[in-house]
């Protein structure tokens, strides 16, 4: 049995320039530059991709979905940030 | 937790899949699901990394460079398939080698379809044409199943798999149109491989265990009866097209259903083959099993390599 197992990277993608990269999946890898290869093999076999990001999983730290509502509630109530909240005459054009 | 707390979490959480929100990884979940997912995907990918042993057989083989090339792409796609599915199955919280350990041991299994042989190289025209087929009509409800990383894998695959349908039917095609000798080859594989891929969209209703469950999830959407009267409606017309003839004498068109009849299916064969008794089950795993091992200096290798790598740059570093 093998002693150390490789460790997991999360692979990110641009599907092309003018997009943002998005998360695609994850993969084992023994480093940095054999993930990227692996990447390549396993996400864009068909011209998915025209750049890879790969980050080792250890090194992301997540929100915790069971506090989501210290996290987000904050923002829900608002509503002053949305441009609907402000009351205009309907003569008013273009704004 | 107390028994009310959960009770009270498990109802939230079935509410939230019946309003086809998307359970994620992180999110709570009752144990039974995590369970039920972990095997159901595992089994997914192991059947992804078994199937390629039976094509794998004839890549070297292949009749054309346009044949091989074709092939390889396929079985590579299978591949990835199982990596899709081995690491969406990780966010449950089992390891990768836990998985592997479960496959190799024989604990979990994987789809009993691979088990038969691949003795001529029709067999590739009808595995993909039939295999994939049937995998496509099992896989297509599943892009949009509850687990978000499930989903999105079966996305990916779904994808793909319709070209390793059309490679395998284009197979077919030709043998169908070339010599007789060709075309027999062709019937034969289907003779081989029609009752086994009917086989393969799973037990009858009265005998699956897991369907009123996996229906709430959204792991299933039709049962395994409506998926195989899809198969069979889809893929007869299929054969009349290429002149070649299903292996089922009680094989009829029924007006009324709209549908086809069609023969009694032998589940003492599916039972032996699920049981490990199929003609190749040993075989595919001691291919597995020893392709596993074979790698292992490779893996400890490239592990090596990237650690001295590291060293190197933090000595550099200072
Ligand atoms: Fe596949
Ligand atoms: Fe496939």
């Amino acid at each position: 049995m093998s002693t150390k197992q490789w460790p997991l990277w999360e692979v990110f993608v641009r599907s092309k320039n003018g997009l943002e990269h998005r998360h695609f999946g994850s993969l084992h890898a023994a480093d940095a530059d054999m993930a990227l290869e692996n990447a390549r093999d396993v996400y864009t076999r068909r011209n998915e991709g025209v750049s890879i990001w790969v980050v080792e999983s250890k090194n992301i730290t997540a929100s915790n979905p069971e506090h989501n509502g210290e996290m987000f509630e904050p923002a829900k109530d608002k509503v002053y940030r949305h441009p609907t909240f402000y009351e205009l005459p309907d003569e008013v054009k273009y704004m | 937790m107390s028994e009310e707390q959960i009770r009270n979490l498990e109802k939230q959480f079935e509410e939230r899949i019946a309003r086809d929100e998307k359970i994620e990884p992180k999110d709570w979940m009752p144990e039974k699901y995590r369970q039920t997912h972990i095997r159901q995907m595992s089994q997914h990918a192991h059947s992804e990394v078994v199937g390629m042993l039976p094509e794998g057989n004839w890549i070297t083989r292949a009749p054309s460079l346009r044949r091989k090339v074709a092939l390889l792409a396929k079985v590579q796609d299978e591949a990835g398939h199982g990596l899709y599915l081995y690491s969406a199955t990780e966010t449950l919280g089992i390891t990768r080698e836990e998985m592997y350990e479960q496959l190799h041991t024989g604990k979990a299994k994987y789809s009993s379809i691979f088990n038969y042989p691949t003795v001529t190289w029709a067999d590739m025209g009808a595995i993909g044409w039939l295999v994939d087929g049937a995998a496509i009509i099992n896989q297509v409800p599943l892009c949009s199943t509850s687990f978000g990383p499930y989903a999105r894998a079966m996305v990916r695959v779904c994808k793909e798999e319709s070209f390793h349908q059309r490679q395998g039917y284009e197979i077919m095609i030709k043998l169908a149109n070339g010599t007789p000798e060709q075309k027999e080859m062709a019937q034969d594989a289907l003779n081989r491989w029609w009752w086994p891929s009917l086989m393969m969209l799973g037990p009858t209703d009265a005998e699956s265990v897991h369907t009123e469950q996996s229906m709430k999830w959204k792991l299933k959407r039709k049962s395994n009866d409506e998926l195989r009267q899809q198969f069979i409606d889809q893929t007869v017309p299929q054969a009349d097209l290429i002149g070649l003839t299903i292996p089922d004498a009680d094989l009829k068109w029924n007006e009324e259903r709209g549908s086809y009849d069609f023969g009694e299916i032998d589940w003492d064969e599916f039972w032996q083959v699920v049981k490990g008794h199929g003609p190749m089950n040993k075989e595919r795993m001691k291919a597995r099993v020893g392709a596993w091992e074979r790698g292992e200096w490779v893996r400890d290798a490239a592990m090596a390599h990237a650690e001295k790598k590291a060293e190197r740059k933090e000595k550099e570093a200072v």
